[in-house]
């Protein structure tokens, strides 16, 4: 392929573009044509003129051909904004569906190999497995496997995933705030009437204060359930803290923020998040110290079942459920306002 | 091949999934949509791991009366898997639709072509 065509003037570009020369340039050289007629005698002419009407002569042909590039280079340049923009968009939704079709068709030979759906021969389901369900009890005195899993095996994971969660809130709350300045006017003017929170909504629904009256103090209370009985039943500091996040969020709507404002500031975030994700890590870090140098960790597992049992996982999962309340909250306050 | 592939129901329905969310990334030239279209993508992928972890006639890894063998279980590993990723697909949910409310204040658009073409008029002035 790395061979160079012999016949490369009469590719198909090359003629394409000959031919849209030609169709410009065929006036001009029948014009030339026409001067000197062949088999006449050249007429007498002074040298120097002629030399200056040569020079001439080259100059608008110079000329000429730079504006025809130019023109043809607008002619390209049309293409492109109609035609040429509509074959390329239905070559992109031919390709997208060729590719997504075909990423689709070889997954589904693969999942056509797996093993069937429910057998408990599968390899995933390994001598690890056994280890976590057989000895997890014993060892993280958590009923909930999957909290003893992800709060005592795999707790590393889960502190990345609250400093995800964190950071997310943070470039949230970089992106989207709306500064105001001493008389509480937001500083940026196009976006005056976005930092208006009721400016689309009537002031105080009557039916959603009630609503939000009956059901805040029953979200929270459940939220906080879930969050605290994370290692006996299911659930745990993530589903509890979008739970505890979302009665708050129904309080904000009914009441704006004037009044949410006076239980959640910056300074609250700043104060919860920071030390939750601080008491996360000293604890995950005592107790990895403790494991690694073969210390007794004097934390007492409890009987398995009750409340207080499970070590280290209910705190945890506090410190969880507080770091994704205040950032699930502070999600919808940007995105609403620009603030809180 | 077909037989396979019913047995493997979710499975199926999850690449299928994940390919009608990669279709959407590729097509949509909203940005709110290709976001949804992401969306759709991981939610497949949490669907094939939960899939993956389930075992027909075993309960959810939460110790009843002391039984801890594990083939009374399911396995536990998934499960705390899908929960890392929702996770992580709400906070870059929540990141790019603040990139997308940052482009629609200066841009008062949410097609991709037309704020690249502002872009670079903006560069070449």
């Amino acid at each position: 392929m790395s061979k160079r065509r012999s016949d490369w003037q009469n590719r198909p570009q090359e003629r394409f573009v000959r031919w849209m020369r030609e169709g410009y340039l065929a006036l001009d050289e029948a014009i030339e044509d026409s001067v000197i007629q062949p088999g006449e005698a050249p007429p007498e002419v002074d040298p120097e003129l002629a030399a200056q009407h040569q020079e001439a002569a080259l100059q608008h042909r110079h000329d000429r051909d730079l504006a025809l590039d130019r023109l043809a280079q607008y002619d390209l340049y049309a293409w492109t904004l109609t035609k040429g923009r509509r074959l390329i968009g239905r070559l992109h939704v031919l390709l997208s569906l060729l590719l997504g079709g075909m990423i689709i068709f070889f997954l589904l030979g693969t999942v056509a190999h797996m093993p069937r759906f429910g057998a408990a021969d599968v390899p995933a389901n390994n001598e690890v497995i056994t280890r976590y369900i057989e000895q997890g009890l014993a060892e993280t005195g958590a009923t909930n496997m999957v909290a003893g899993m992800i709060l005592d095996y795999r707790a590393f994971d889960t502190l990345g995933e609250s400093t995800v969660l964190f950071i997310a809130a943070c470039a949230v709350l970089i992106l989207l705030r709306i500064d105001l300045d001493d008389k509480g006017q937001p500083t940026q003017q196009l976006i005056a009437e976005e930092s208006d929170d009721r400016h689309y909504e009537p002031k105080n629904d009557r039916i959603l204060q009630g609503t939000a009256i009956l059901l805040t103090p029953i979200l929270l209370l459940f939220g906080l359930y879930v969050i605290l009985n994370g290692h006996l039943s299911p659930g745990g500091g993530f589903s509890g803290g979008a739970i505890v996040s979302s009665g708050l969020i129904l309080y904000l709507n009914a009441f704006g923020f004037k009044k949410a404002g006076r239980f959640f500031s910056y300074k609250t975030f700043q104060l919860v998040s920071f030390g939750a994700l601080g008491f996360y890590g000293v604890a995950k870090a005592y107790s990895f110290y403790c494991g690694a140098n073969g210390l007794e960790s004097h934390i007492p597992l409890g009987t398995p079942g009750a409340i207080l049992s499970g070590g280290l996982i209910m705190p945890l999962n506090i410190a969880v459920g507080l770091v994704v309340a205040c950032t699930m909250y502070i999600f919808y306050a940007l995105f609403r306002k620009g603030g809180l | 091949m077909l037989q396979a592939l019913y047995e493997n129901i979710e499975q199926t329905v999850a690449v299928i999934l994940f390919g009608i969310g990669f279709v959407i990334l590729l097509l949509q030239r909203n940005l709110i949509r290709k976001i949804i279209g992401l969306n759709i993508m991981s939610t497949a992928t949490y669907l094939f791991l939960a899939s993956m972890g389930y075992i027909h006639g075993r309960k959810a890894p939460i110790v009843v009366d002391g039984v801890t063998q594990a083939i009374h279980y399911i396995n536990p590993v998934p499960t705390g898997l899908v929960l890392t990723g929702i996770v992580v697909s709400v906070s870059f949910t929540g990141m790019m639709l603040a990139l997308t409310v940052r482009l629609y204040r200066r841009y008062r658009t949410l097609d991709i072509d037309q704020i690249a073409l502002m872009a670079r008029q903006e560069e070449v002035e």
